[in-house]
């Protein structure tokens, strides 16, 4: 016996690469704490466990590598199971380990004990209970490889005490590093598919060339596969506009001529409508999310659909492909491409000059559109966005939280790069931007980082400000301070007669510069325009610690264009400003 | 038996919470699982879960699918009855006074199926065979009246190839 069961797990994670942990430690989880103390992974001690999954998460949006965070058993492990639906939700690699009582005492309501493995299997891609110290290097090199390939994911493993206890002889090991082949013969069920088949590829590739009014439906697995490229390639050689859902912001160039943005419930009226007329619809690692069909009936009625996925169980999940095509991403653009080259070249495909043509002038008439602020008025969020976008780093990191502030984020920023848009798409997690936008900042120091926050969420995490503080992570954070849950006040505003109930939560309770000065931040209160732009050149020189701008920004502006619920895309919702111009 | 069930046979990994985590694919969604046969293969690496389930063709594409992502299950067919041999292992007690025994026996013979226990007023009788064929059994047994019931729920391979 050459090892303990701690020392052989923090080796582990050494070997899988690992730079940084998110983690708090707890009484199970203490043994592999001590090894810590000697290995050069570092560690990032949050002030609440959702923090540490949040910022395991923000790590690997901003990096493509798997995050990772240890907490203890019990509430250490049921805190950080909204960071593990939220990563199972938008197929985030991540790795969570947590503590667990030692064997003998599971099942006995032992002190910190709960069912990790039960209370998380429907969150995780994989989880495992470890019985035995000689199964931990295996273990960690698996939930490694099922996190990271296929359709990315997070994976918990669960550790009991007893195991990686020096002081207990169930913890006695000999280490032994598993090869990349005993691992996949270690897992006879788990072979994901990368290559698309040929024939489809092919048919799609027809469709493609005979298509009329085509759309590429790019979604976050773009980023996913490393795809951005390939993506770009397939966009010019065939001149067919590219919406990005909120996953994929940033997978193609805003300002790129055939990028049309965002679709969906607050997409702008070019994407949404050109997804509704379009003939085909070439979806790429997106999941046809119902904020993005609207209501399906009515859902793009004319449009064939090719779909691309890694993950077959999306095939055909919402709607029916007419080429389905199980495949990474960037493989699959990689042989479209050759196919569609193979057909001959642009003479072969069908002329989308009329089409291209309609599309521009929808976008033309139906931009963006929000009324400036009188003096004396509280600020326009999308001004403060329109300002942080131009006076910050065309490669700034731009984290968000859940509501109205992410959909202004998502609409007005410019994203030109991969990799530069941390959010929660799928679960919608308040919250998560400032411990995302900490873990965005740790896995890429040379980037500035903004957080756009809004009051309500900022109020659930801002005690990882703490950590940032403390562990000199210079992130930035601009909240939208509206004083309401403010997109459940436009959909009591609109949708339940303006009866606002329970959304109301004070402009000055708490003070948020006092709060973010007591957590060590440096901390500006805007109110008026002329402030805004000052505040924010002033906030980008800062880099020795975290700076949080809020902005008093306007309760009534709602988020507009809107697909109401219930409703078609057709259906779709300009807003006042632009209702009555002629479609 | 509902009338549109089906019968997914899954290969899995023979080891600890496989179980749990097929069963839970379908209790997410609300399926009910009629019955259930799990067992090593000949190959003890590996069991085969039998699993019943009342649920319409296009949710059940999607659990298929589902549970095609777990990472302990190998591989899943649906064995349409048709195309299937399907059996199930019942063991009944039934009230069986003097009056009535002959008839039981009588009976049990009919089905070849066993009697396994004697009691001074009570059968236990045992029969494996075709599902429906238990259906007819407990049917024709009820008169006498049930005492216990216990069906392992059915087990299945596809139909060997004929040409």
């Amino acid at each position: 016996m050459n090892t303990n069961g701690g020392q052989a797990l923090i080796k582990s994670l050494e070997l899988e690469g690992v730079e940084v942990i998110f983690g708090l430690p707890g009484g199970a989880i203490l043994p592999v704490y001590d090894p810590i103390l000697d290995s050069p992974i570092r560690h990032v001690l949050v002030r609440h466990e959702q923090g540490a999954g949040h910022m395991a998460e923000g790590f690997a949006h901003a990096t493509g590598r798997p995050g990772v965070a240890m907490v203890t058993s019990g509430p250490g492990a049921t805190n950080i199971v909204t960071p593990l639906a939220d990563a199972y939700m938008d197929s985030i690699p991540m790795v969570v380990i947590t503590g667990q009582v030692p064997l003998p005492s599971i099942g006995t309501d032992a002190f910190q004990e709960c069912d990790t493995v039960g209370i998380t299997r429907g969150v995780t891609k994989h989880n495992e209970l470890v019985t035995r110290a000689e199964d931990i290097p295996m273990a960690i090199r698996q939930a490694f490889h099922i996190a990271t390939t296929g359709r990315p994911g997070p994976v918990l493993v669960d550790i009991p005490k007893d195991i990686v206890d020096p002081m207990n002889p169930a913890s006695a090991m000999n280490w032994h590093w598993p090869t990349d082949a005993d691992v996949s013969s270690s897992m006879p069920g788990y072979k994901p598919t990368t290559k698309g088949h040929p024939k489809k590829i092919k048919e799609a590739a027809v469709l493609i060339a005979t298509a009329r009014q085509p759309v590429i439906y790019a979604g976050g697995g773009i980023l996913k596969a490393r795809a951005a490229e390939a993506l770009r390639e397939l966009a010019e050689l065939t001149g067919i506009p590219v919406v990005t859902t909120l996953m994929a912001r940033g997978a193609f160039p805003d300002d790129h001529e055939l990028c049309l943005g965002m679709p969906g419930m607050h997409g702008n009226y070019t994407a949404v409508t050109a997804m509704q007329q379009a003939d085909l619809l070439i979806a790429l690692g997106s999941r046809f999310d119902d904020r993005v069909t609207g209501k399906l009936d009515g859902f793009a009625p004319g449009a064939k659909i090719i779909h691309v996925d890694i993950d077959p169980a999306e095939l055909g999940k919402v709607r029916r492909p007419d080429v389905p095509i199980v495949g990474d991403c960037r493989l699959v653009i990689e042989e479209i491409i050759k196919a569609l080259n193979a057909l001959g070249g642009q003479q072969s495909r069908m002329d989308i000059t009329p089409w291209r043509q309609q599309v521009s002038g929808w976008q033309e008439q139906y931009p963006l559109v929000y009324e400036q602020s009188q003096d004396g008025d509280l600020l326009k969020p999308q001004y403060v966005l329109e300002q942080l976008r131009d006076r910050s780093p065309a490669d700034t990191i731009v984290a968000s939280g859940v509501g109205q502030h992410q959909m202004w984020t998502s609409q007005y920023w410019k994203f030109n790069y991969p990799y530069t848009w941390v959010n929660s798409g799928g679960l919608g997690t308040m919250g998560f931007s400032v411990p995302a936008a900490i873990g965005a900042k740790v896995g890429r120091p040379d980037r500035t980082v903004w957080a756009v926050d809004g009051d309500g969420c900022f109020q659930m995490t801002a005690q990882e400000l703490v950590t940032a503080a403390t562990e000199r992570i210079p992130v930035k954070i601009a909240i939208l301070n509206n004083a309401y849950l403010g997109m459940v006040r436009q959909w009591q505003e609109m949708f339940y007669e303006e009866r606002y109930s329970e959304v109301y939560l004070s402009p000055d309770l708490p003070d948020y510069v006092k709060w973010a000065e007591a957590m060590g931040c440096i901390a500006l209160r805007v109110e008026s325009p002329d402030e805004v732009g000052p505040a924010i050149d002033k906030a980008n020189e800062i880099n020795d610690r975290p700076v949080v701008l809020e902005f008093r920004t306007d309760a009534s502006e709602k988020v507009f264009p809107m697909v109401s619920p219930g409703t078609t895309n057709d259906q779709i919702d300009v807003g006042p400003l632009q209702n009555g111009l002629g479609r | 038996m509902p009338p549109k069930y089906h019968v997914l046979s899954v290969l899995v990994e023979n080891r600890a919470g496989v179980l749990a985590r097929v069963s839970a694919l379908f209790a997410r969604r609300g399926y009910n699982i009629y019955s259930l046969a799990v067992a090593p293969t000949d190959d003890e690496r590996f069991s085969r879960i039998t699993v019943v389930v009342d649920v319409e063709q296009a949710p059940l594409e999607q659990v298929v699918k589902q549970l095609n992502k777990l990472i302990h299950v190998i591989k899943i067919s649906e064995l349409d009855p048709r195309d299937s041999v399907e059996r199930e292992l019942m063991l009944v007690t039934v009230k069986a006074p003097a009056e009535v025994r002959g008839q039981i026996i009588e009976l049990i013979g009919v089905f070849d199926g066993r009697i396994i226990d004697v009691g001074h007023d009570e059968l236990a009788l045992s029969l494996d065979e075709h599902p429906e064929r238990l259906d007819d059994l407990e049917d024709l047994l009820r008169p006498f009246g049930i005492i216990d019931l216990q069906r392992t729920g059915r087990v299945a391979l596809p139909k060997l190839e004929r040409s």
